[in-house]
């Protein structure tokens, strides 16, 4: 295929790319770049490549393909540049790029038009999901594959994950979710709640706890029933048309309720959500709506904590660690509140982990695209949990939830360490369950 | 392709417990550092073994490849691009050794551990390795050792070779020497260890370097001093120095620097101020507190409009802070960046801030000064941008015209980046056609077969400054 450089350019956001002086500053920053000890995986390899294709000197787009594929999209190299790069667009719009001349194979189209256009998008397809998932728990199918060998037969090393997912919930209690919840005592926000599509079919429990927690702080709480996946899975795949139809169902979900903030419990979709109005700022008809989604969209540290906090009991000496999820530190900028709140607990002891900032490797689906190289990445994270000698690791994220209890149970810690997400460590301190 | 089939094939069976890259990807990545220019190198070899390396460097020295040692290319003058093909070395990866010798006062690492890590090491033991370039926590000493790195504490402190007493190096020719050792005082032979600090990978590869350090000192302080002309900034600079005290750091931003950190950021910079001056003290507690004195009185007598000392540690840290902001504030305005680092004697900085504004002015560019102004190493950062061909010509006669400058007022070409691929059309300015010769001689003489990063330092015939 002949293609203009100008359209290659435009496509690639090649124009982004100047504003990289390739200082180096991000190398120190990139959990890839430690991992894999090459300049083709940090960003500013990764940005070369980009350049070296607006400037005509790579023509077979191939080259970019595995380097920007092992890229986390943790964004932590924005944070550390100098000149604002504007990274998550450039890897972004050469995903789409890539994946719009890619000719999958036909089991991996299916499965990938299949996840991200029916399953995670469907309310339906994630229940059933669910539900399946409590079914093989509670039926003693669980038991029979994991005794059966069957699982180390699983593509994707589908059988590490199994072991570490949550206790779904039942289908009885899945229904228990009201619509609408009165704050306890004065209402100070009116918020509607995020619900998500995997944090709603594996951990609605969290889900329930966090819609309690914000009750409890103060919020008049709403559930939209007609909103759906947030996108950003799609989105690092590079489906943009697909993570943009999915936001526009979203807008226009919540548009119907007039509320303070839109609050969501997991660092991965807040962030999506936060760039609504970048990902439609090119739709005249959306723009301002996105902008408006975007504005009101928070997670829900900032909310418990503009609201005051909340009432927790002592906890006796517990000591407690925060890896924090990659896209709510660095794409939302959301650092003190997790922190703050943490800190509320009464008795515990808080000991920050080192190079907290580093990704857990979860990072979407890359635990379980990228198997390998997502395990080097928790290897060193877990260096530096085991060292904190922490009971207790508190995330903010479903898939570092995940990542982390897997990397306890790699590290044979599981009866000593617990991994739990930020709502139901708050929720256990005041007394919800 | 430099490298045919049959000799990537013998470098594999030479690099046995490190890689040989050879994918375009990777090819790409290693093509290119903080300066100007993308040149494919045709393998890259990763390997933590010196002996690897040795055999390696003969394999070069026999078949004519050229080779380019490289750090984490943070590079501002194109010290490690691989301007004729062949084998880029990523020293990056030898990190494996950093001793602290309390009792020698000296530390011994490998060519690949991070400058910072050095820092920290020296600091846990209450020592202190002072060169601090502003890429500290991501350039690698080898590369500060090649290039013979500065930062702001150049002032006090000197630079990277002010503080090399021994060297482990592969000559070109394969063979592994050393050079200096680990006692301050050394005067045997000619002194190796100085000729090969600061040669830019153009004498050999340096595998593992003795650094010298100091005691801690016991305290800081910070003083930031507002001034309605850059002259009178200058002539301050001078006074101070010419008064006794010696500043740990003496920092500069002009006017389009403070207002690109205002706009980027407000800091509560003066906008109308056209410099403001930064100065750390360090030393005994009650020294420095009477030289914190003596610098303000000093600064009011030549026309300062203000003095501010910070109050607490927050303080101190905001107005470090602002300094830091300018390299990503001023290219808010336009996306490239020229870094100059032509430096001056330090009484000439007035002069040399007058000369920088007519070049402004001259060539209608946007140029910027900061930078570490006590040891007369002011950057003039040029903001331009490089798609605009017409404006990058201007830009390329303001920078011959700065390095002219510096080098009338008794200055030289370069203060800490080095030369590199971007300053070798200049040499003969500074050294003269004989001076030249006999540095070109002396490379001739260690490297015969010039295959130790060719194309560097020393100009083609008819070799200009191009930027686009």
């Amino acid at each position: 295929m002949k293609e203009s450089l100008e359209a290659l350019r435009a496509e690639f956001a090649y124009e982004k790319t100047n504003s990289c002086v390739q200082c180096g500053y991000c190398l120190p920053v990139c959990p890839t770049y430690a991992s894999m000890g090459k300049e083709t995986h940090s960003p500013r390899g990764r940005i070369n490549l980009v350049k070296m294709v607006g400037e005509g000197r790579i023509t077979d787009l191939s080259v970019l393909e595995e380097p920007l594929d092992l890229c986390l999209g943790c964004r932590n190299c924005e944070t550390a540049c100098p000149t604002g790069v504007e990274y998550g667009v450039i890897l972004e719009a050469a995903r789409a790029a890539l994946v719009r001349r890619k000719t999958f194979s036909a089991p991996v189209r299916m499965l990938r038009n299949t996840m991200f256009t029916k399953v995670f998008p469907s309310k339906k397809m994630m229940k059933l999901a669910g539900n399946a998932l409590w079914l093989y728990e509670k039926t003693g199918l669980q038991t029979a594959i994991r005794k059966s060998g069957l699982l180390n037969k699983l593509p994707y090393h589908m059988g590490a994950f199994e072991a570490i997912t949550p206790g779904a919930a039942s289908p009885a209690e899945r229904k228990q979710m009201p619509q609408r919840i009165q704050a306890k005592g004065q209402a100070k926000y009116t918020v509607a709640f995020f619900t998500g599509c995997i944090m709603d079919a594996m951990f609605q429990r969290i889900n329930r706890l966090s819609v309690q927690l914000l009750a409890a702080a103060g919020c008049n709480v709403v559930i939209v029933s007609e909103q759906t996946c947030c996108g950003a899975l799609q989105a690092h795949a590079g489906e943009m048309a697909e993570a943009r139809k999915l936001a526009k169902r979203n807008i226009a979900a919540f548009e119907k309720e007039e509320v303070d903030f839109i609050v969501n419990n997991a660092g991965g979709c807040g962030a999506a959500l936060y760039e609504y109005a970048h990902l439609l700022a090119d739709e005249p008809e959306w723009s301002k709506r996105a902008q408006a989604f975007t504005e009101k969209s928070r997670d829900i540290s900032q909310v418990l904590a503009v609201c005051g906090g909340l009432h927790l009991q002592p906890r006796s000496g517990e000591r407690v660690t925060y890896q924090p999820s990659c896209h709510l530190t660095n794409v939302q900028r959301v650092t003190r509140e997790p922190l703050e709140l943490i800190r509320s607990v009464p008795g515990i002891e808080f000991i920050e982990m080192g190079q907290a900032h580093m990704c857990c490797g979860s990072a979407g689906i890359y635990n379980l695209v990228h198997y390998e190289q997502s395990m080097d990445i928790l290897d060193e994270k877990m260096k530096y949990t085991k060292a904190t000698k922490a009971d207790v690791v508190i995330t903010t994220n479903p898939g570092c939830l995940l990542q982390m209890k897997m990397g306890i149970g790699r590290e044979g810690q599981a009866t000593s360490i617990r991994a739990v997400h930020l709502v139901e460590y708050l929720a256990e301190a005041a007394g919800i369950s | 392709m430099v490298l045919n089939r049959k000799q990537i094939e013998e470098i594999r069976t030479i690099i046995k417990s490190g890689q040989v890259l050879t994918e375009e990807s990777d090819r790409y990545s290693y093509s290119f550092d903080a300066s100007f220019g993308t040149y494919l190198p045709d393998a890259v070899v990763q390997t933590k073994s010196v002996d690897e390396l040795i055999a390696l460097v003969k394999l070069a020295n026999r078949e004519l490849i050229p080779i380019y040692p490289r750090g984490q290319s943070t590079s501002l003058s194109g010290g490690p691009l691989p301007v004729q093909g062949g084998i880029v070395l990523d020293l990056s990866v030898m990190n494996d050794i950093l001793e602290i010798d309390e009792e020698d006062l000296v530390a011994i690492v490998s060519p690949g551990v991070l400058t910072s890590a050095i820092h920290k090491a020296a600091e846990e033991k209450g020592l202190f390795y002072p060169p601090d370039p502003s890429s500290s926590h991501v350039s690698t000493i080898g590369g500060n050792l090649a290039e013979n790195s500065g930062g702001p504490r150049g002032l006090k402190y000197g630079v990277t070779k002010d503080y090399v007493i021994g060297l482990e190096v592969i000559t070109p020719e394969g063979e592994l020497i050393r050079t200096g050792g680990r006692t301050v005082k050394n005067v045997t032979g000619y002194d190796l260890t100085k000729l090969i600090v600061g040669s830019e990978g153009t004498l050999g590869i340096i595998t593992r370097a003795i650094l010298r350090l100091l005691p801690k000192p016991p305290a800081s302080e910070t003083v930031m001093i507002t001034f309605d002309s850059l002259v009178d900034a200058g002539r301050a600079i001078s006074r101070i120095l010419s008064s006794g005290i010696l500043p740990a750091k003496m920092e500069l931003m002009d006017q389009a620097s403070i207002v690109a950190v205002e706009n980027y950021e407000p800091s509560n910079l003066p906008v109308d101020a056209e410099a403001i001056i930064l100065l750390e003290l360090d030393g005994h507690p009650m020294a420095i507190k009477d030289e914190v004195e003596k610098v303000a009185a000093l600064c009011e007598a030549v026309g300062a409009r203000n003095v501010r000392i910070p109050k607490n540690a927050a303080e101190k840290a905001d107005i470090w802070r602002a300094r830091k902001l300018v390299s990503p504030a001023i290219v808010r305005i336009k996306p490239t960046k020229i870094s100059e680092d032509a430096t001056v004697p330090r009484s000439k900085i007035p002069d040399m801030c007058a000369r920088l504004q007519e070049i402004r002015k001259k060539y209608n560019i946007h140029l910027v000064v900061f930078g570490h102004a006590g040891d007369g190493n002011l950057h003039p950062n040029i903001i331009a941008d490089k798609r605009d061909k017409e404006e990058m010509h201007r830009v390329e006669q303001a920078v011959a015209e700065i390095f002219a400058a510096a080098l009338e007022l008794g200055g030289t070409l370069s203060g800490e980046h080095g030369i590199g691929t971007m300053k070798a059309p200049f040499m003969e300015m500074e050294l003269g056609a004989v001076g030249l010769d006999m540095m070109k001689r002396i490379k001739q003489v260690w490297d015969p077969n010039n295959i130790m990063n060719p194309g560097k330092i020393f100009p083609e015939p008819g070799q200009k400054l191009e930027l686009t």
